[in-house]
């Protein structure tokens, strides 16, 4: 493709020349920089969310202090794993959503389902693009509706599938997570019962899921708004007698 | 090997039945919503009521199902403020047959059984492919357990052949309750050996008194 870009100094870097795509070629793509699985889950109050704060560049643990939830407006939280720098392209949408959002100035505001929505929307039109943005959303939140205060928790990947949950988790979480929340997740958990809950799935994925870090940040989101609580770290248990002693008990030179 | 635009669709698996009877229509599907090995969640609606008279299941990519059921659920607004009158479920049929082909080229997958009245009241349903190539028959089948279910439901409906003269009626001599009890049977069947369907059973009963809705427990496994 070397006749789409001219070699020589003849363009300045920020000029869009129009490049056709070659027979053949996909404007596809492929993840960098990746963030590890995302929980979530509705409790009492409103909705708990955790992440580990590491994105991973390919094997190596490239940055260990990123933020992959954030507060979106005043009733929702977004959560993000897979590539961090599409994740900043879509807090960049949203911070245009809710910018326009507030300067309607008519007393109302995007609640959460209606970001999840919205977040549908670019995420499946990119893909019809071939153009994806590389995440799987999480998207939690409270906001009075006809019935009281509703919560909403619901994901959306990064094709655009999408559905509403009690309990949500992306990547490994999927596989680790979802089958604990499944089993003690239940109504109107307090915030105590739903952090320990939420730091029992954290620790699965610690000790399995080889590309999480012991550095997590659990945000919560009720009807007094976000709260994202600094990082804090999990203790593990590596005390067993196999690991005391790797090689007792070997057999052979290796 | 793997191929650059696979990454565009997944199959979120799960089976959509409808059955014909002389003055009702079921539709049902499966509320199981996968990704590879993984059950996303056990409670997700395959079915759209799109008209009074008409409703729509379909399974496969779940991205491109909502927004086909947004799509037509917009265009049959549309139809309600041109015409002053709801779009019957043969109008429907065809316009559902023209988004799909409109799309022949990146398709939707989605693989849809369309069931209501038609305009004289008799129960019909509709069958299609994902580019749109469609029948109406007096029963159908789709999705990840369609195999297993289609040919119970052809053992059991015993429709008659389309060459026969004079033209013999596709719809099912069944009462609602038999059709319904029919439904039941066969999704508690494909749920035994198809893994993308089970949790719980959606059953929607079209007749000229309205639309009823039905949920039946279904093997969580």
């Amino acid at each position: 493709m070397a006749w789409q870009q001219p070699m020589d100094g003849s363009h300045a870097s920020g000029s869009k020349v129009a490049a056709a795509d070659g027979p053949g070629t996909q404007r596809t793509q492929y993840p960098y920089v990746t963030g590890t699985s995302v929980i979530a889950l509705k409790y009492k109050d409103g909705v708990i969310m955790a992440c580990d704060t590491g994105a991973s560049y390919g094997s190596t643990l490239r940055y260990k202090s990123v933020e992959r939830i954030k507060a979106v407006g005043k009733h929702s939280l977004i959560g993000a794993s897979g590539e961090f720098s599409d994740f900043q392209e879509i807090l960049r949408y949203l911070d245009e959503l809710t910018l326009s959002d507030h300067m309607w100035d008519d007393g109302n505001s995007l609640g959460p389902k209606e970001v999840h929505s919205y977040l549908t929307r670019v995420m499946y039109n990119r893909r019809n693009k071939f153009d994806p943005l590389w995440n799987s959303l999480v998207l939690g939140g409270v906001k009075k509706g006809p019935k009281g205060e509703e919560k909403y928790l619901g994901m959306v990947n990064m094709i655009g599938t999408h559905f509403e949950e009690n309990h949500i988790a992306t990547g490994f979480g999927n596989h680790l997570a979802i089958p604990i929340l499944r089993a003690e997740w239940c109504e109107d958990m307090t915030f105590e019962e739903a952090v320990k809950l939420v730091e029992k799935c954290l620790l699965v994925l610690l000790y399995r899921d080889r590309s999480s870090i012991n550095k997590f940040q659990i945000a919560k989101i009720t009807t007094e708004g976000a709260t994202i609580y600094p990082p804090y770290s999990l203790k593990t248990h590596w005390g067993f007698a196999a690991f005391e002693n790797p090689s007792k008990g070997a057999v052979g030179s290796w | 090997m793997s191929r650059r635009g696979d990454w565009v669709y997944e199959n979120n698996g799960g089976t959509c039945v409808a059955i014909a009877g002389a003055d009702y229509c079921v539709v049902a599907a499966d509320t199981r919503l996968s990704v590879g090995y993984s059950i996303l969640t056990r409670d997700h609606s395959k079915i759209c009521e799109l008209a009074d008279k008409c409703v729509l299941a379909s399974s496969g990519f779940q991205g491109d199902i909502k927004v086909l059921h947004k799509n037509l659920a917009a265009r049959e607004l549309l139809y309600q403020h041109q015409h002053n009158k709801r779009m019957s479920c043969p109008a429907m049929a065809q316009l559902l047959s023209n988004t799909l082909y409109y799309k022949r080229f990146f398709p939707y997958y989605a693989f849809n059984v369309l069931g209501g009245l038609d305009s004289e009241g008799k129960g019909c349903v509709f069958t299609y492919d994902a580019v749109g190539s469609y029948e109406r028959t007096g029963y159908s089948a789709q999705g990840t357990g369609s195999s297993l279910i289609m040919p119970v439901l052809d053992n059991q409906l015993k429709s008659p052949s389309p060459l026969l003269l004079p033209a013999r009626d596709a719809v099912t001599p069944l009462s609602e309750l038999e059709a319904v009890d029919l439904v039941k049977d066969v999704f508690a069947s494909a749920t035994e050996r198809d893994i993308y369907t089970g949790d719980k059973l959606e059953i929607v009963v079209i007749n000229k008194a309205g639309t009823k809705r039905e949920y039946i427990e279904l093997r969580k496994d």
